[in-house]
């Protein structure tokens, strides 16, 4: 039975990929932008998600690591000439280092104090970003269209194809996202993540097991910081621009948002979640285009999204699919 | 010295508002477990109807006031019914995203109703300074702090001394109990909404004097709001209260006397400094440490 579920995951998985490989095809310029920045989404709502769904600590502050991600990326890049793609994994590792200096204080608060001491970061973060502007740039940012060490820039082609930027940077995005998606498949399904779950639902019960629990949630921490500072910089290369209002405080509420609509403890909806938080707001616009008029859709459909589906997409799915798969493999 | 005891002043006047917000903030949190991220735009809706009964409608101050904290208890209890109970068994994230959702929705409605220009709203108190010790002070600030504190007085009485507020207080603490000696716990939890959104509207009506009346205006009072919570403990109102006046005045006296920090600076410093009381005290200065049961 266990077997057949992780057929039936590597499957999707492997569908996912190969319709991700050729869906700009089908897309105009301007969409396959659009599809670029719903796989950054992706990837900071798969961090968010391994912290809040998988070990239960809910973060409002997520959209500040992936502030530090992408100011990592923009200083090296605009700064040192460093070229961008060697400064991904850097700006993860950076914010990733900052996850786990929030996440030892983090220790000691629980539940929404530690969600209000993390938005209070991503509330403070654009006027530290201001005041130290020798290295940040202050408010006008740092500008990175036209840079040296810019791949997109430069013209890539692949199998005789010339790639536009806009093209350049959906491969880029999905390519990590995928990447990271695998790791953490492999990740949550092997013994961090039963750690991780086992915290989640009872911190008692997981210590006497003999869980080390300081060692853990920081650990998740860390993790999903890592995740938010990846998608943090590919934002930075993508608009080839960063300034504190790149990353503003409502990034982090969209983010949760995402992580809630994707459902939380699933991986199944997270292309749901990312999908919202970049469409949505395009499509109030559509809708009634008055001032005022978009934002009282986007909260609208959102709280009739959260009435009807109150465990996400991730939860649909597990309801759908666990009879779906108990009568198929009824035999087995 | 007189700078400082102006400042001091100024700041219990914008930390009664803080407090009142705070205080609904957390009545919410001790019955439910949860924050309600609309608190503020609540307050926001409530003073835009105040401003148009007193400027569009013509009338008087305290009776648009008074009409004011009734529709706006109407419309907490009706949100509470609405939207909040629907979700009540949902995992605690599903209900603050709902409450984001009210957010977001009831922000775009006022922009939508009424537009985003700013607008003077009518203070019901004089702006003449008093003297007092040859220090000049406003009368403004005096009566913000005491509409303010009266309010939190009536509520703390209307808590301790009234069946209802017993009640109320059963059906935060042991809501199952209390549904076994006959409260109604649902009417109870719509009933807090209810009071939480008088106190939002009334520090709404409270600081729109001074910061002028527009959608966007209490986004900065809710994130007070929060750390004075946070600060005096989400369990506790008079934690909420002390937190609040005390953000208010440090914040005043911060901006005033610490170089570095100025205006700028001015928030992000009391954010850490709170963040720094909370590693010593994780639920608050007046919070009880919660008590697990394996």
């Amino acid at each position: 039975m266990r077997r057949l579920l992780t057929g039936v995951e590597v499957l999707a998985f492997a569908g996912g990929v190969v319709f991700l490989l050729f869906f700009p095809r089908w897309l105009s310029d301007f969409r396959t932008s659009q599809v670029a920045y719903v796989g950054i989404y992706f990837i900071a709502i798969l961090g968010l998600n391994i912290l809040t769904g998988y070990t239960g600590q809910i973060s409002l502050g997520h959209g500040a690591f992936m502030a530090i991600g992408g100011y990592t990326t923009a200083i090296l890049v605009g700064h040192h000439g460093v070229k961008d793609l060697w400064t991904i994994p850097l700006a993860g590792l950076v914010a990733g280092v900052a996850g786990l200096v929030v996440g030892i204080p983090a220790l000691r608060f629980s539940g929404l104090y530690l969600a209000l001491v993390t938005f209070a970061i991503a509330v403070a973060l654009p006027s530290g970003l201001k005041k130290f502007d020798h290295f940040t740039g202050g408010t006008q940012g740092i500008n990175l269209f036209g840079v040296k060490g810019m791949t997109g820039t430069l013209g890539i082609t692949v199998f005789g194809h010339k790639l536009t930027f806009n093209e350049w940077i959906y491969y880029l995005t999905w390519t990590v996202a995928v990447v990271l998606l695998a790791v953490a498949w492999a990740l949550l399904r092997s013994r961090p993540g039963r750690t991780f779950r086992a915290i989640r639902d009872s911190e008692v019960a997981a210590t006497s097991s003999g869980v080390n629990l300081p060692l853990n949630k920081t650990l998740a921490f860390g993790i999903s910081a890592f995740y938010a500072g990846v998608a943090g910089s590919l934002f930075a290369i993508a608009t080839t621009f960063v300034s504190p209002e790149t990353f503003p405080i409502i990034l982090s509420l969209y983010l949760v948002i995402g992580a809630a609509v994707a459902g939380l403890g699933s991986l199944a909806g997270l292309a749901v979640g990312a999908v919202f938080i970049q469409y949505l707001p395009d499509l109030s616009q559509q809708v009634s285009k008055s001032p005022g008029a978009p934002s009282v859709i986007y909260g609208v459909v959102l709280i009739v999204v959260m009435l009807i589906l109150p465990t996400g997409a991730g939860g649909l799915v597990k309801k759908i699919g666990e009879p779906l798969t108990n009568w198929l493999f009824r035999g087995s | 010295m007189a700078e400082f005891w102006q400042q001091v002043v100024s700041g219990l006047a914008s930390g009664g508002i803080y407090a009142s917000l705070a205080l609904a903030i957390v009545l919410i949190y001790r019955s439910t477990r949860v924050i309600n991220f609309a608190q503020g735009e609540m307050g926001m809706f409530a003073t835009f109807i105040a401003w148009w009964l007193i400027v569009e409608q013509g009338w008087p101050y305290w009776g648009a006031f008074a009409a004011t904290l009734a529709m706006a208890f109407a419309g907490g209890v009706l949100l509470e019914r609405v939207v909040i109970r629907p979700v009540e068994n949902a995992p605690v994230l599903t209900v603050v995203i709902v409450t984001i959702g009210l957010l977001i929705a009831l922000n775009g409605l006022a922009f939508w109703i009424w537009g985003g220009e700013s607008r003077s709203f009518p203070s019901a108190f004089s702006t003449r300074p008093i003297h007092i010790g040859g220090v000049a002070f406003s009368i403004q600030d005096f009566g913000v702090i005491g509409v303010s504190l009266g309010a939190v007085v009536l509520l703390g009485l209307f808590f301790r001394f009234t069946k209802l507020g017993l009640g109320l207080r059963a059906a935060a603490l042991n809501p199952n109990a209390g549904r076994l000696v006959g409260v109604r716990v649902g009417w109870m939890l719509a009933l807090g909404w209810g009071l939480a959104s008088v106190l939002g509207a009334l520090s709404g009506m409270m600081i729109a004097p001074s910061v002028f009346l527009d959608p966007n205006m209490m986004r900065a009072v809710l994130l007070y709001a929060l750390a004075a919570a946070v600060l005096g403990g989400l369990d506790s109102p008079v934690g909420a209260v002390v937190g609040g006046l005390m953000l208010g005045v440090g914040l005043n006296l911060i901006g005033t006397y610490v170089d570095f920090v100025g205006n700028e600076l001015k928030l992000p410093f009391a954010l850490v400094l709170i963040a720094a009381v909370l590693l010593v005290k994780p639920t608050g200065l007046f919070g009880r440490a919660t008590v697990r049961r394996v």
